[in-house]
Order: structure tokens, then sequence, then C-alpha cells
């Protein structure tokens, strides 16, 4: 067997030290497969060495939890009536940096995979974007090809993309993020485990056959980018839908026939991590024998079938006596189903060529919570946290109101505010006739569970800005914004998932905006009660030349909304209708886009937010909608209050404008306009229901005014001038995107 | 009468239809798998929207050699009626069971999003419910629906009043403007001039439920049920 050294072990991505552990593991030096197997199990992407201490101090419990964060590939959230949904979010920012195209269409297929691993039919994705500068050729072509890659991979599997979000700031001009929700449905008698037992069981490998795409991909995600990268080239996966959509329902069928013990998918470092996982959690073993893998190429070396991150493909332990029903399901829908090894009582993994042993590993000293390796790292407050923190609205001069129209229609064609149909149109948001939204946009997604009045409310948020400013706060902001489009959808807010995207956690002041991004999502979702169920970790998001990226702890939100006749959508209904704010105006333009984009002035908190009056709103909206007492609901978010009146007058299925004023004098009037302090959402509320309303907002000791109301004129009205007509600003915020992209 | 949905690998608006004629309109539906060879004594076939075997090649360029066209071809030529939506229109002309082809999107994109469709026709089965002066709102999804035919096929399509359905703007007007996708005479159906085959880009199932907030594609499964009810 080939010697391995230090040197070996560090082009591999491991430090000196991990190679020691890993000789001590062994009681012998690791062959360069051996090592292989380590370098990728004790990756970032796998082992979430640099993470774990903190993501163990997020809360995991609800009622209805059915597993645990960690545990399995997704999370698992009980909806009542034998039924249960499955659903995370996951980045793919390295190989999308590289390919925009196959980088995003992989990320698709990977998350839908970690859903339909567990027994669930995805419903409905979402995905949350993130581009540098959209003047930049290159940001242009990375955002065509990262919607192509979606759109072409996520229409064919046949799973609609029914939201998301998308950000441009020049943070990101090296490195894109790209994470993927999706969401699924299983019957609670159906759910399937990531995990092996039972010696002399049988081991499949099904799907696609393993070529050498994606090698070290799991490394490479470890790694900065850099103009070496490009070298990187061969460890980005090529993703094929039609593949993924048979490997759907021949896995749904396999699950439902109740013969597997486990299953689970590859992605990351491929058959390593499934063996080594599944084996790890039924503490077994499994010899495997690699001559047996379906392979694309002759002559594939030992190390490149146990690391390939070829896509569409699964792990299945399946009971002794079982094989012929598991083979008959898959040859239905001509997929591969070979068997490649045993189940065995040794928790070693032993993979042989032709009989020949080719590594020996223990399993459970590859993975997380086993013997990978578990770092504290440093962490230091950055120096322009103070600076940013000593911002005083006086700094920027107030503007004269005749500058305030310019400034809205800036705000309404602002690339991170206008409309977002240029990529919306390139998904199908409409496959399996359950996206309620489509026609009657909410804050939130509303998907229906078909065959019952169930719905699913998702939702994908993380203003990055605020969390540059402010990890904790911003984070804090990212996870309350999540549960207040879901409160504005009717729903009612369950669990979270998170995509933890930051730059390399080696330095300190890095390391920091993580650790504050966690202490936040801490305390909003023990406040909130919607519990982790997991997610993804994604660090060296930074480029060698321009630092990291804002930090970006995604937020995907499920909510639940019981009958689909409390569903609230957040167009203007009719002439006539007041229009109030709910919340307090404050005089916080504190990292707005109006001060970030139309001052350019990048040196400022994070936006205010009290939790306490953020969960009594968000309490008392869900109140109103149960109560039919409101008939639109919009949140009040990026660009302030005035673009979230507009966005609601755009929506309206008829000639509808609003005409309101100013209610407080206490603030300055772009302040109270495009300031983006948070707890504020906007309804609209019929005559007949105005007293009503007014009770139970008074009895809840909730802010608001009544702002104005909306009319038959299609005009955006303020204290008595039109800023705007509604088509004109609808022009602005259509023209934006095609204006860059097309 | 009883339907029939085709099931290709790779069909993902199978589930859809189906439940729109089982469930909505409580008809007798079954589904048919691709390497079947029988149609179980179906009256009323459907190929439905996906993407049959991928489509890497071409739209429907693989999934006319199935085993169970074969099947639907001699259903249609014995008279039978056959719907093909999105997917199934570009396998039925793969299959010559209806003439003309559908190309590229002219933006080259793949689009998704509601458009406007003028019943041209009266005079079909799928139609015959229509009002050609309503504006219906129903769905596209499709990369590959810039319907084209030859001069010559474009003629034969007018003079047996061939085109059931064209795109519109919301005032029911035909207008190039209106034309999501560069369709020759903005063309998004047709029959064959039997009038038992049809093929048509747009969705009625994505429009037939409640729940969707848009029930403008009802009137088409209304019409084929007038058979039905008569």
């Amino acid at each position: 067997m080939e010697i391995t050294t230090t040197e070996i072990a560090q082009k591999l991505g491991l430090t000196a030290e991990e190679f020691i552990k890993i000789e001590e593991i062994l009681g012998r030096k690791p062959n360069f497969t051996e090592l292989s197997i380590f370098s990728v199990m004790w990756s970032e992407h796998c082992s979430y060495k640099n993470s774990i201490v903190w993501l163990k101090t997020l809360p995991k419990k609800s009622d209805r939890m059915l597993v645990e964060a960690g545990e399995e590939n997704a999370g698992l959230v009980d909806i009542g009536d034998g039924l249960a949904c499955s659903f995370k979010i996951e980045s793919h920012n390295h190989p999308s940096a590289l390919e925009p195209y196959q980088g995003a269409a992989t990320g698709v297929g990977g998350i839908n995979r970690d859903i339909f691993t567990m027994g669930a039919r995805p419903i409905a994705q979402l995905n949350s974007l993130r581009f540098g500068n959209i003047n930049l050729a290159k940001t242009q072509w990375l955002v065509r090809g990262v919607v192509k890659g979606i759109g072409d991979y996520g229409n064919a599997f046949g799973i609609p993309t029914v939201g998301g979000e998308v950000f441009f700031d020049e943070s990101y001009n090296v490195n894109p993020l790209v994470n993927a929700f999706s969401a699924g449905i299983v019957e609670t008698d159906k759910i399937a485990s990531a995990i092996s037992f039972g010696v002399g069981n049988p081991v499949y490998i099904v799907g696609s056959a393993t070529g050498k795409d994606g090698i070290h991909g799991a490394s490479f995600a470890s790694k900065d980018i850099s103009d070496d990268s490009i070298k990187d080239l061969p460890a980005v996966q090529v993703g094929d839908p039609f593949q993924e959509k048979l490997l759907l329902e021949a896995t749904l069928e396999a699950i439902a026939t109740g013969h597997l013990i486990g299953i689970q998918d590859m992605g990351a470092a491929g058959i390593t991590c499934s063996t080594s996982e599944m084996s790890a959690k039924g503490e077994h073993g499994m010899k495997i024998y690699l001559d047996k893998v379906p392979t694309r190429q002759k002559n594939m070396q030992p190390f490149e079938i146990l690391l390939s991150e070829s896509q569409e493909r699964m792990l299945i332990v399946i009971k002794k006596g079982k094989e012929a029903e598991l083979q008959a399901i898959f040859d239905k829908w001509d997929l591969n189903c070979a068997q490649i090894g045993v189940v065995t009582d040794t928790k070693r993994l032993e993979f042989y060529v032709n009989e020949e042993l080719v590594a020996d590993v223990p399993a459970d000293d590859l993975v997380l919570g086993g013997g990978a390796p578990v770092y504290h790292r440093e962490y230091t407050e950055p120096e322009y946290y103070k600076e940013f923190q000593q911002f005083q609205i006086d700094e920027i001069e107030e503007p004269d109101n005749e500058k305030l129209p310019e400034i809205a229609k800036f705000l309404i064609g602002h690339p991170n505010i206008a409309s977002r149909r240029w990529i919306a149109e390139q998904y199908d948001s409409m496959v399996g006739t359950a996206n309620t939204s489509t026609n009657e946009p909410s804050d939130a997604a509303i998907v229906n569970v078909k065959g019952t009045n169930k719905n699913i409310v998702i939702s994908v948020d993380c203003n990055s800005r605020y969390v540059n400013s402010d990890p904790e706060q911003g984070t804090i902001i990212a996870v309350c914004e999540a549960a207040r489009n879901i409160v504005c959808s009717g729903g009612e807010p369950v669990a979270i998932t998170n995509c933890l995207n930051f730059g390399n956690p080696y330095i300190p002041e890095v390391y920091w905006h993580f650790v504050g991004a966690i202490k936040g999502m801490k305390t909003a979702c023990e406040k909130l009660k919607t519990p982790v169920t997991g997610g993804n970790v994604s660090f060296y998001n930074q480029s060698s030349d321009e630092g990291p990226v804002f930090p970006t702890p995604t937020i995907g939100m499920l909510g639940l909304l019981e009958d689909i006749n409390l569903k609230m959508t957040l167009d203007f209904k009719n002439e006539g209708d007041s229009i109030y704010q709910l919340g307090t105006s404050r005089n916080d333009i504190s990292s707005s886009e109006y001060l970030y984009s139309y001052h350019k002035y990048k040196a400022s908190p994070a936006p205010f937010i009290d939790l306490d009056e953020e969960a009594k709103l968000q309490k008392t909206i869900l109140e109103l909608i149960q109560n039919k007492l409101i008939v639109s609901a919009h949140d009040v978010s990026d660009g302030g209050l005035f673009v979230t009146l507009t966005e609601s007058a755009m929506a309206a299925n008829k000639d509808l404008g609003f005409s309101v004023k100013t209610t407080s004098h206490k603030v300055r009037k772009d302040a109270f306009w495009f300031g983006e302090s948070q707890s504020r959402v906007v309804v609209s509320v019929s005559k007949e229901k105005k007293e009503d309303f007014e009770t139970l907002l008074k009895s809840q000791n909730v802010d608001f005014s009544e702002l104005g109301s909306v009319v038959s004129e299609k005009v955006c009205q303020v204290d008595g001038t039109i800023w705007l007509s509604v088509d004109d600003a609808k022009e602005e915020f259509e023209a934006t995107l095609p204006k860059y992209l097309n | 009468m009883k339907f029939g949905v085709i099931v290709f690998p790779g069909s993902n608006c199978d589930h859809d239809i189906y439940s729109v004629l089982k469930d909505t309109f409580k008809q007798e539906t079954v589904k048919l798998w691709h390497k079947s060879t029988d149609l179980e004594g179906c009256d009323f076939i459907v190929v439905p929207g996906g993407f049959s075997y991928g489509d890497y090649l071409r739209s429907g360029a693989i999934a006319r050699f199935s085993p169970i066209m074969n099947e639907v071809i001699k259903h249609a030529e014995n008279g039978g009626y056959v719907l093909g939506i999105c997917n199934g229109f570009q396998i039925l002309t793969e299959a010559h069971l209806l003439p003309g082809a559908l190309l590229r999107n002219n933006n080259q994109k793949f689009n998704c999003k509601n458009i406007f469709l003028q019943a041209t026709s009266q005079n079909s089965l799928i139609t015959q419910n229509t009002d050609r002066a309503k504006a219906y709102k129903i769905p596209i999804a499709h990369a590959e629906g810039r319907y084209y035919a030859s001069d010559k096929d474009l003629n034969e399509l007018i003079a047996n009043d061939q085109i059931l359905f064209r795109y519109c703007d919301k005032n029911a007007k035909v207008t190039e403007e209106s034309c999501p996708n560069g369709s020759k005479m903005n063309i998004a159906g047709i029959c064959n001039k039997e009038r038992n085959v049809f093929g048509m880009m747009p969705h009625p199932e994505r429009a037939a439920d409640d729940i969707l907030g848009n029930t403008d594609g009802r009137i088409i499964f209304e019409s084929i049920l007038q058979l039905v009810n008569n």
C-alpha cells in the first residue's frame, strides 16, 4: 500500500494534527484511499467540525418534532392527521461560483434527494440567491446560469418552485450564494431512516452510474475561492433531472414496501459518506465491493469511486430475502440497482476491489458525533462594528419633500426590491396544482397538501446587510421576518431550517459573525417557538482579494395553515378600504436600502427590533386573520413603508391605488416612508370591520395608525401629492431585472 | 366515458390531469404506463405534460416510439379521442397525429405564467362550450412552445377550422404582443382534420380548482363532458 505523509494529508485539506489523529485511530499510517476517506468525512461540509459546538446551542425541541436536528437527512415535523413535513435548505455556493448552471442544478437535485430519502414526496421548492454588483458582466452571467440551472432541473423534476429571494451586493462579487430549499410530505408510518443494521443484510447502490465528477467536492467546498479554483472544475458535479425523477418514484415505491432497513442519498462524499453515516448510526459495519459499483468509465481508482459525487444515487440497506422485490421496482424505472456489499457487525467499513482489501476504517470515527474532530474557534469583534453602532440619523441630511417621490421611484426600481418576474417565470411554479400563491400572492408561499384542507406556508429570508452590521440582531430580524411572512399569509410558524453562509472560520472576525448569528437565531427561535430542524453550514465563502461575503444565515421557515379559507393575501382588495400600519414608526433609517444605496452610506447598525413587540404583533395579526377582520396584509421590509404600500397596490386584481398621510411627526419623513425598522405590517380593512378591528388592536395593546385608504384611481398618493402612478411604479418595478439580464 | 392518462417516466403533469378528471369531474380515469400496450378500454386518452424521457434530444422525440404510443396512434386512427397538453402536444406532433412542430420559444427561455387564450373555433369536442369573445386565463409552462407549420399546413388548418386556441390579450384580441413564444399566427392549440385528436400548449388542468384562484380551464373539461351528458 502506498505511503501517505503529512504533506499529502494537507493537500487533501487535512491539518497535520488531524493526520496524527488518523494514525492513532487506525494504529498505523492510512493508505491513500483511507486518507481520502478521512479528508472528505472530516471536511467542514460533512463533519461540521468548526461549527457544531455552537450549533448544539440552538433550540431543537417541540411537540411537533419527529426527528432532532442532525439525526436524519432533513428535518421532520408532524403536521397532524398522520402526515409529516420534511424540509431543509442547503447551499451549493462553491460549485455555482465556477459553473453556475450545473452548480445550481445539482444543488436543487441534492436538496430534493434529502427530502425523498426520508420517504417524503417533495411538493415545493424555494431558493435564496445572492450575487455581486448587478452591473458586472460576471454577475449577470452568474445570474443567468444559476436561474437556468435551477429552472431546468426543477422544472423537469416536476416540483414547483414557489418563491425565494434574490439580493445583490458587492460582497458577493466573487462568491455568489445559491441556497436551495425543498419541502415534502410523508405519511408518518412511511418514514424512512438513514440507518444500517442486521448482519448479512444486503447493501445496494441504486440510480445513476458512478463517474469521476464531483470528486473531492466536499473538500472543495471547504476552501476559499481563488484563481486556482478553476483547477477544481472536476469537483463540480453534473446533474440529470430525468434520472432524479425516476429515482424519486422508484425510491418512494421501494420505501412503501416496508422492506427497507435504511436509505441515504449520496451527496457530499458519495459512497463514503452514506456508508459511514448509516453504519455509525446503526452501530454496525459494512463490507463493500467497489468493483460491483456500476461506473461510467473503466479503470476508476478506488478513491475515485469512494469519493465520487455523481448525482442521482442512493445507498439502500434492505432486509435479506427481499432482493427480488427491490430489483423489480428499479427495473420498472430502468435504473441501476446493484448489490455492492453486506452489513457486518464489525462497526468498520471494509472496502474491497476484486477481493483485495483497499481500505479498512472504523465507521464511527469518521462521523460527526463520533471521532470527527470538534474545534472551538477563536472569535474577535471586528473594528467596524463599533463604528457602525455609532451612526446617528443626523449624519444624513433630511431630504426636502420634493425629493421624496424621486427616492420612492429609485427604491421601487432598485435591483434588491424590483420585481423578480424575470427569474420567477423561468421556474415552473404551478406543476402539482397545489401552489395557491400564483394567482393570489401572499408574503409567504402557501402550498396545499393535496387531498386535505391543510397547507404548508414557507418562506426563506435573510437580509445579510443587517447581519453584517450586527450579526446577532440581524439574525433575530431574519428569523422574525420569516415568521412575519408566514403570519401575514395566515400561517402559524412551526420550525426553521438554516443555511449558514460565512467566510473562512479560521479568521476570528469571520467566526465572530458566525457566533453572533447563532446567538441571535437561538434568541429569536426560542421566543417565537420555532425550533431548528437542521440545515447546512457553508464556510469559506470568501476570496483572497475581496474578503468574506456578508454573513448570511438564511432562514427557511415552515408554517402551517390548517384551513385554506383563512389564507391571507397581500394585494389591496376594494376601493374605500382603510389602510393601517400595525406597529410603531421609528426615527430609524439604519441599514435600509435607502441609506445604503440611495445615500451610499454603509456604516450603520441593524434596524431597530424588539422581540416582545414583534411576538405580540405576530400573535395579533393571526387573530385578525382568524377573525376575518382584515382583507390584506403585507409586512414592511426592504425599502420601507412606501414600497410595501405600492406592492399591495400593484398586486391588486383591479384598478386600485392608495391615498395615505404621514401619521407620525416624531420621526423624519424619510424614516417614516423608507426606514426599515422592524415589526410593522400594512393591512387593509373594510368599513364594516373597522370598529371590531380597532377594538381588537386596543385590547392587544398593539400600536397602530390609520394611514389612509384604498382609492379607485391608480395612484400612489402621499400627503395630498401623487408621488407616482401605479402604472409608472409597475414599469419601474418590472423593468429593472430585464434591463440588466436580457 | 373512460379516461386514460399516459404516464411516461418523466411525465410530471400526469397526476394533475388525473386528479382533475377523477376528483374534480368525477370521471372514471386510469393511468396507463408507457411500457404497456393496453389502453384498458379507455375512450379518451390524455398525453400529459412533463419531460417524457428527459427530452434531452427534442421534446417528445423519443416518446413517440414507446410501446403505449403505438396503441395511442391506433386508437386515434380508429377515431378515438386523444388530447395532448404541453409535452403531450409535442409528442402528438412528433407522432404525426397533429401537423406542425413546437420549437424553442423565441426568447430562448422556459416560460411559466398566465396567458390569455381565445377559443378560435367552437367546432370541436374540447371547445364546444367556449365563447369566442372571451379571453380565458390559462397558464403556460414550456421552453418549446413556438408552434410552427409550413404555409401549406397553416392554410389547411385555417381552411379546415382546425385552429382551436390562439394567444390573445385580456380583451380576446389576437395581437403580436400577446404571443408569449413566437408561435405562427399565435397558435396555442389545434386539432386534426378528423377532429378527434387535440393538442394545446397551455395547461387547463392548472386552472380548474378554486384553491388555485383561477378556474378558467374548467370550460374545456365541461365541453368534453357534454359528450358524456348527452
